[in-house]
């Protein structure tokens, strides 16, 4: 192995820069004639503007303008686009009520951005948009997933009971014969709670406008500039493609939030012409809790039908999940094709039905976080799958181990064909990793101390590499998911690599030049990595879905691949030899079965100096692009045993170990995977055992705005991770990979609550598994 | 955070006359509850007074059982004392356990005890081990200066220049940390010496309290068990986002019990 190659810890080039603080966020960037936007938001969940008196603001020092709604609708900008259609089971397409930039006439959830302030300092801005005077006639809010699609109220005129639309997949008729047959039927309700994204950057955005080009430039903390252009030239400002340069310099996390078009960096974009001068913006933690999109909210009934060995025959899940008060870009597709498209896990439960009503309420817009719709599933699946062997009395491995997938390419009956997997070897390696034959030694030490233990598994699966993108077109995509790569060989022999995905704590820049000088066996110096820029790269569609290496990897090695080919050519001109008998071997193209050989900095020095050069046959210069559709998603799946102790006076669980065997096919960087692992773990257990995004049910205020009220995970929350891996390669991308980046929050939040339900005896417990709701769970269970 | 005036008294006389002063007037100690909430644009006085330039204002002193703390003395200070640690330990490890290492290098124990939050550490302290609480007027005994929510005995103007704590045989602090801001759910002081048995709750009511009925308990029998007998009611205790009133009723004599057992 190439010390710096493909399977080689290298550390990551990138870290330097962020460590010493030299990393450049949107927010360092500052231009000439620099201004600041405050955004006026609304204080209410639900409230019909009936007048906005912008005099006081205006009159404020360093006030430079002030937009509200109506300027909006005068200059006739069209609202946020959804991207994703879905059609409900009647046939009819889901409803999409417009999603203004700034309110128009009614404000929907607390935090909706109701006018803005443009100043010369931040604080100006900040200060004016605080004494605007907005007249507010408040309305009832919609507030409870719930219940929403019962209330009186209605978010949206055109949606009056508030559904969205009522999405059913899979074989409804198969699974009401086989739960007619079964021996016995698992029945589980539960709740995945709203959670706040929180990356550690928050949004910002710096938009200016060039008299000279008639052109745009927007620096946004997003994860992909390319998808953020053209959702926004398109579809709400209708500026030309051409005119506008779309740039996500460093960006400090996204977690999915920075995936999505939002109103502030398009008002942003929209008003600097207006104001002829580059206007900034950076949210604050509180406006970062109110305006993200948020995550999961789902309220879920799920029943599952086994025969007398516990074969599972029939699965039916009845999902309701929250849209929030407008469609957020991918919100539509979540809860359906990223979700009930996973409800069959590793198993081969052979009839799956899944019915999911989105409703509108009056709370901030949610969409894909960490996982996006795939840990929505597996919590279900692996809840229901540790109730049933519950039920049937029946060690958790093994009802799993009587119902896995064994054989391969596997065709799921919600719509996905599995290419490759071993799920009993990764569960083996787990169960030995996790020491689970001295479990019961170690909770009898916990009894004897007072205290409660208990373990749990989860056995997920995810879709990931999205996607192809026929497939996601017959599916509701209103894009493609293809992505591209530039491989840029300067004339020394340096190579600039320009991918379509988006790098924000993910390590593209180790990763996808160690991949490239591989590939090319070149020293890893000698490569860099460019992304994130719209002037710079060719096309993308970002980074989400953990799709970066298996498709824009893919893009990357099949323009790879085209510069050794043309170097190819070359060099047989230059060795005076036939194309087909040259071979290219740790960076030098030889001629096979001789010593005859040239360096591969020789032959891009030719390509760029053409002196001696088959110019009738070849163009000069070294560049190649190419573009990569994935013919499947791939399968990235894993076994996560948890294991917890329970202070049965407090309520409080200690997760006293996690394990985590994964497998993502081929592994380019083993240190990135399990930081990738090691974080999406933490943010996984984070859900489980802290996180809750609370609105008030009546009033619909965000009651955990703050620190101090929405708990984030720390380190000291979690023992030291054990993290394994058991590969079977991908048999449809030529890297062989399958993606890592969501595997940890997928598959740790049943464990969790698998191994707390174990520790108290108890069938359910929601998450966040907070002390009181622990303790209250006993004292349930110690009267029942 | 708006703009504001910023004084620097260098004596006490002057900072009590800058404090007589008209407008929203605010003592700046160590900043770790005030600034947060001016930032936030919860507070927005007009001037503050900050406290650091007064002299004598930060010594500790442990002499004839009482240890003397100074107002503007910082919890990491009073956590690595020396003196304090072989006296009164379980006030060095309430003071080490205050918020995080940024807080404990800035906060001081006058400001915690000025401010009186619901689910500050020091006020279990001060009320536990029945202390003194010394201003630039007169003496106000930890059991009376404690009145509600953000509310103290002190008159407007008044500045706390120091604490005396009596050195207790034996006690301990053990707090139940609120997961989101690590303040206390719950936290319990319990001591036991020349004033008897104290048994002091913060994070559970609108300020600190003592909680006479395990007071009894420990002092008829001190154990765990003689706390966990005893039924707190719900009535009074605060009810939030992360706890209900019924389980803090349940976690005090719980963590009143773990203190005890902890107690040296």
């Amino acid at each position: 192995m190439k010390a710096d190659g493909i399977g080689a810890r290298v550390t990551r080039k990138e870290d330097h820069r962020f460590l010493t603080g030299n990393g450049q966020y949107t927010d360092d960037i500052i231009l000439p004639r620099q201004t600041y936007a405050a955004f006026v938001r609304s204080p209410h969940a639900h409230a019909t503007i009936n007048g906005i008196n912008s005099a006081a603001a205006a009159a404020m020092p360093g006030v430079v303008a002030i937009f509200t709604g109506k300027d909006i609708e005068e200059s006739k900008i069209g609202g946020l686009p959804c991207g994703w259609g879905i059609t409900s089971k009647d046939g009819t397409p889901a409803i999409e009520p417009a999603h203004p930039i700034l309110c128009i006439g009614k404000a929907r959830y607390v935090g909706d951005h109701v006018a803005v302030v443009i100043a010369e300092t931040a604080e100006q801005a900040r200060a004016a948009a605080d004494v605007m005077d907005v007249d507010y006639g408040i309305l009832p809010a919609v507030v409870s997933t719930g219940t929403a699609a019962a209330s009186k109220t209605a978010v949206h005129d055109q949606a009056p009971n508030n559904v969205c639309y009522t999405w059913g997949h899979g074989d409804e008729a198969g699974v009401k014969a086989a739960f007619e047959k079964a021996h016995h039927i698992s029945t589980l309700d539960l709740i995945n709670q709203r959670l706040a994204p929180n990356a550690m950057e928050p949004r910002a955005a710096n938009a200016v406008y060039d008299r000279s080009s008639e052109s745009y430039t927007l620096y946004v903390a997003n994860q992909n500039p390319h998808v953020e252009r053209l959702l926004m030239c398109a579809f709400v400002l209708g500026i030309p493609e051409h005119k506008m340069r779309v740039v996500a310099p460093d960006v400090g996390g996204g977690f999915g939030s920075k995936i999505f078009v939002y109103a502030e960096e398009t008002v942003l974009v929209w008003a600097s012409k207006r104001v002829n001068r580059p206007i900034k913006w950076t949210a604050d933690r509180t406006e970062a809790f109110l305006s993200d999109a948020h995550g999961r909210d789902h309220v879920t009934k799920a029943q599952l039908a086994m025969d007398k060995d516990g074969k599972f025959l029939g699965f039916r899940v009845d999902t309701t999940a929250a849209m929030g008060a407008y469609l957020s870009t991918f919100s539509t597709a979540v809860p359906t094709i990223l979700y009930g498209t996973l409800l069959a896990g590793q198993y081969t439960t052979p009839s799956i039905y899944v019915e999911v009503t989105a409703v509108f309420t009056n709370t901030a817009p949610v969409d894909a976080y960490r996982g996006a719709g795939r840990p929505e599933a597996t919590y279900v699946v692996e809840r229901m799958v540790e109730v049933a062997a519950r039920d049937m009395k029946l060690d958790p491995a093994e009802i799993r181990r009587r119902n896995f997938i064994r054989t391969f390419p596997y065709a799921t009956p919600v719509g996905l064909t599995y290419d490759v997997g071993d799920y009993d070897a990764t569960l083996d390696s787990a169960i030995k990793m996790a020491d689970v034959a001295g479990f019961a030694a170690r909770r009898a030490a916990s009894e004897a101390r007072g205290m409660k233990r208990g373990l749990g598994y989860s056995s997920y699966i995810e879709a990931c590499g999205l996607a192809p993108s026929n497939v996601a077109g017959a599916l509701g995509a209103r894009a493609g998911l293809f992505e591209s790569g530039e491989v840029r060989v300067h004339p020394t022999g340096k190579v600039e690599v320009f991918t379509g995905s988006h790098s924000h704590g993910q390590g593209h820049e180790t990763t996808f030049a160690q991949v490239v000088a591989d590939k090319l066996g070149i020293p890893i110096e000698d490569v860099s990595i460019s992304h994130g820029d719209t002037g710079k790269v060719l096309f993308g569609m970002g980074t989400y879905g953990s799709r970066s290496l298996a498709v824009g990897g893919s893009a990357i090695v099949k323009a790879v691949d085209k510069v050794i080919a043309k170097g190819k050519k070359i060099a047989a001109h230059l060795l005076e030899a036939s194309d087909t008998d040259i071979e290219f071997v740790n960076g030098e193209f030889i001629v096979k079965g001789t010593d005859k050989k040239v360096p591969f900095a020789s032959v891009s020095l030719t390509a760029y100096v053409p002196h001696n050069y088959p110019l009738d046959k070849l163009e000069p210069g070294l560049n190649e692009n190419a573009f990569y559709d994935p013919t499947n998603f791939t399968y990235p799946a894993g076994t996560h045993i948890c294991e917890v102790e329970v202070d049965p006076q407090t309520g409080k669980v200690e997760i006293c170990a996690f394990t985590a065997v994964d497998d993502f096919g081929n592994i380019i960087n083993p240190m990135i995977v399990e930081g990738q692992v090691h974080g999406g773990v933490a943010q996984g257990l984070g859900q489980a055992l802290l996180e809750d995004c609370i609105y008030d049910p009546e009033s619909g205020q965000l009651l955990t705005a703050s620190y101090m009220d929405y708990a984030m995970p720390r380190a000291d929350d979690f023992p030291n991770f054990k993290v394994g891996n058991n590969v079977t390669a991908c048999t449809h991308n030529p890297l062989g990979v399958k993606g890592c980046g969501e595997a940890g929050a997928i598959g740790s939040p049943p464990a969790f609550i698998n191994a707390v339900t174990d520790a108290i005896g108890v069938k359910h417990i929601d998450m966040p598994a907070t002390p009181e709701r622990v303790w209250r769970a006993m004292q349930s269970a110690a009267h029942a | 955070m708006n703009a504001f005036e910023l004084h620097q008294p260098k004596d006490l006389a002057s900072a009590a006359t800058l404090a007589g002063g008209g407008g929203d007037l605010r003592f700046l100690a160590g900043g770790q509850s005030i600034l947060a909430s001016m930032k936030l644009g919860l507070a927005s006085p007009d001037a503050m007074i900050d406290l650091s330039l007064i002299p004598d204002m930060k010594a500790i002193t442990v002499a004839g059982g009482v240890v003397k703390i100074g107002a503007m003395a910082k919890h990491a200070d009073v956590a690595a004392n020396a003196d304090v640690k072989k006296a009164i330990p379980a006030l060095a490890d309430l003071a080490g356990g205050i918020g995080d290492r940024q807080v404990r290098n800035m906060g001081t124990i006058g400001g915690s005890l000025a401010n009186s939050d619901p689910a500050a550490c020091y006020p279990a302290a001060a009320l536990g081990l029945g202390a003194m609480i010394h201003t630039n007027k007169r003496n106000i005994a930890a059991d009376s200066f404690f009145l509600g929510l953000y509310e103290t005995a002190l008159d407007a103007g008044e500045i706390i220049t120091a604490v005396s704590f009596p050195v207790p045989e034996k006690a301990a602090y053990v707090k139940f940390k609120n997961s989101a801001s690590r303040f206390a759910l719950v936290g319990v002081f319990v001591s036991k010496g020349a004033q008897g048995v104290r048994v002091a709750v913060t994070g559970a009511a609108s300020c600190a309290f003592r909680a006479t009925a395990l007071e009894t308990a420990l002092a008829n029998s001190w154990t765990a068990a003689a706390c966990n007998a005893v039924k707190m009611s719900a009535d009074n205790l605060n009810g939030d986002l992360h706890a209900s009133a019924e389980y803090r009723a349940h976690l005090i004599p719980v963590i009143a019990g773990r203190a005890a057992a902890a107690a040296k």
